[in-house]
């Protein structure tokens, strides 16, 4: 199994005649992911490399029976691509682009809670996900993960930074642990999906049995979820928090990444999880290190 | 992006939102010039990114135009915790009966807009929040609804002001909340926030930071032009590098600010300190890794240069290729370490291996190549 896609996840893209749009769909396709369409509203009829375009989501999903879009448009039309995409009856929106203004952000994703209740938004800003073997939408390299072994110790993966993501993945593979879906939040200051959400998921697939948390400083997203591990969470859980020794005040790369009035900051992150009853390492390696520890203890 | 208090209250005033007139000066004779014209008494207030203003001696009352040299002379220049006061706003002084707080932000926990708003002004909210947290009144906004007046009514008895403040509290919150909105603010602070002895409300301050990232729809040249920035830190604004200066001598390029913020936090783990962080984003172009090193190696601060690199659809050899047409086109004094993993790593670290030398080194793994950067950075 695997959390919020798998094999019979049917994918869209949303600009995917723009160069960033071609070449993640062709790449998400030829790893096997469902690709069946792309919206263009001025190239509705065309096809890209065989992927039909469709003026709208609306549209596609009546051709296709698409139930996933991944948008690719650049910023300043997000938020009407997201609302198209909510309308057009996909159930997951994953949104890659990046620098989408925060006002915008929070208003499509309580829009959405209050219209579209059942619509998942994943990101924006987020590297995508993926669930190794069945499913790829967005930007992950899938050939660097290992897909999840029918019997064996599995693993899942929430994180909210892209390239530590890809680095766990690595990391798990070269172990010979299987990851049964790898969800990149993104690391923006309102993300669509949130830690919570997505360890609640893994706690109830049945093929997961231990989660890999990658936090990062600001705002009080792993607090929460520390909160959530305590009463929650009956699986195990390895974590580690990126930007221990960032600057108070200094947005780090991230919209998100930001230690501001001594809120935020790793330190009280990594004493919450541990706190809660996660294994917490001092970088992305120790991280690993105890995953693996982790994997063969159960 | 943190406006300085005189552009701050240039944006409120694009929003009908009543503050002081005056002028911003960059000179003793033109702060005159502008206190003569705004009409005494008038105030003489630093320009610095930073709070304690006042306590510094950057915030200060003249009654006359010798008054005012004095000050402006006095301040101009002044350095208030590491920031030096280049420019003062002069606005004639106002009579005050009452000093409130205000503010809009994002709550990120609950996904909503927070108000605050406090009949304890004019000092620290962080302040007020510790030893007097009843005193705030506070809102949540969902953004599709917005502010609505009679809400902001609501919010303006329950926060207890002067009911003498009440029409003129409506009227600037629900300004102060489409500012904050319309103008994509991060934080649009007023405090304080007055009531006059003519009973007018007037925003006294102004602490506005903007999202960077909807400057696609404003005209924000000249709010960018005067950010408070190092040398380093223009530099890297000019060549679109994701770049934050630090003080210590180990200077860093990462791929991922995930991997960048990381790696600042192996480096102290090694015992060193990073002198930056940089992210250099996906790709391999040998131009980006130009534009990166040259910033790093122009910082006198930097004794070693940490390339910390993992694949992802970016393969491993297009990074080692990009690398090595970098240095073939700049001659770095500090020694580099580069730490090359994922994707194609091994086809990578073959390319840059004939490469190798004293000033160019490759660590199999992340940690052992902070180990070397900071060893190198100590010698």
């Amino acid at each position: 199994m695997a959390i919020f896609v798998d094999e019979n996840t049917r994918v869209i893209y949303q600009g995917i005649t723009g160069s960033q749009g071609k070449y993640y769909a062709g790449l998400n396709k030829a790893y096997g992911t469902k690709v069946v369409g792309g919206t263009n509203p001025k190239k509705a009829g065309t096809d890209v490399d065989g992927v039909p375009v469709f003026a709208n989501v609306a549209a596609a999903v009546e051709a296709t029976g698409a139930n996933a879009t991944c948008i690719f448009i650049p910023a300043p039309g997000v938020r009407d691509a997201v609302i198209e995409a909510a309308e057009g009856g996909v159930d997951l929106i994953v949104c890659v682009t990046e620098g989408v203004p925060a006002h915008d952000e929070a208003w499509f994703f309580n829009k959405l809670q209050r219209d579209f209740p059942n619509t998942r938004l994943l990101g924006p800003n987020c590297p995508g996900i993926i669930s190794p073997g069945k499913c790829n939408i967005g930007i992950t390299a899938g050939h660097i993960a290992k897909a999840a072994v029918p019997g064996a110790k599995n693993v899942g993966i929430v994180s909210r930074s892209g390239t530590l993501t890809y680095q766990a993945l690595y990391e798990l593979k070269a172990q010979g642990i299987g990851v049964t879906t790898c969800v990149g939040i993104g690391g923006d200051p309102v993300p669509g999906t949130s830690f919570i959400d997505c360890l609640a998921a893994f706690e109830a697939d049945v093929e997961t049995h231990a989660v890999m948390l990658i936090g990062e400083i600001g705002g009080s997203a792993e607090e929460e979820a520390a909160e959530f591990i305590k009463t929650e969470m009956t699986k195990p859980i390895s974590a580690y928090i990126a930007g221990q020794t960032a600057p108070a005040g200094k947005k780090m790369g991230h919209a998100g990444a930001i230690v501001s009035g001594g809120k935020g900051t790793a330190a009280a992150k990594m004493e919450a999880l541990l706190a809660a009853g996660v294994k917490v390492g001092a970088n992305p390696t120790e991280a690993g290190e105890l995953m693996v520890e982790i994997v063969s203890s159960l | 992006m943190d406006l300085f208090e005189y552009q701050g209250k240039q944006f409120f005033a694009n929003y009908d939102i009543p503050v002081s007139a005056g002028s911003a000066e960059t000179t003793v004779d033109g702060a005159v010039t502008a206190a003569d014209k705004v009409g005494y008494p008038v105030v003489v207030k630093a320009q610095v990114q930073v709070g304690g203003r006042g306590k510094a001696g950057g915030i200060k009352l003249a009654n006359n135009a010798d008054e005012c040299r004095e000050h402006a002379s006095n301040i101009l220049g002044m350095d208030i915790k590491g920031h030096t006061v280049e420019v003062v706003w002069i606005e004639r002084a106002s009579d005050i009966s009452e000093e409130y707080y205000a503010s809009f932000t994002l709550d990120r926990s609950a996904k909503k807009h927070l108000g605050m708003l406090s009949a304890e002004g004019g000092v620290e909210i962080e302040v007020v929040a510790v030893e007097n947290p009843d005193a705030i009144a506070k809102i949540w906004i969902d953004p599709v609804d917005g502010l609505t007046e009679q809400v902001a009514r609501d919010w303006v008895a329950a926060a207890k002001l002067n009911p003498l403040a009440t029409e003129g509290a409506v009227d600037i919150l629900v300004k102060l909340y489409n500012a904050y909105v319309n103008g994509d603010a991060d934080l649009a602070e007023i405090n304080p926030l007055i009531l006059t002895p003519t009973n007018k409300v007037h925003a006294l301050d102004a602490k506005v930071s903007l999202d960077n990232n909807a400057g696609f729809r404003h005209e924000w040249d000249e709010y960018e032009a005067t950010q408070e920035r190092d040398d380093r830190e223009q530099q890297a604004f000019e060549a679109d590098l994701q770049y934050v200066g630090l003080e210590g001598s180990v200077g860093i390029i990462a791929n991922g600010a995930g991997l960048a913020m990381s790696t600042l936090d192996v480096v102290n783990q090694a015992g060193g300190s990073p002198a930056n962080f940089l992210d250099v984003g996906g790709g391999a172009d040998a131009k980006k890794f130009i534009k990166a090193l040259t910033i790093i190696d122009n910082d006198p601060r930097v004794r070693s240069i940490f390339i910390n690199i993992f694949g992802g659809i970016t393969r491993g050899e297009e990074v080692a290729n990009g690398i090595v047409a970098a240095l073939g086109e700049i001659d770095l004094k500090s020694p580099i370490v580069i730490r090359l993993d994922g994707t194609n790593a091994d086809e990578g670290r073959a390319i840059l291996e004939p490469h190798l030398n004293e000033k160019l080194q490759m660590a199999p793994t992340m940690l052992e190549a902070a180990r070397v950067a900071v060893s190198l950075a100590s010698n």
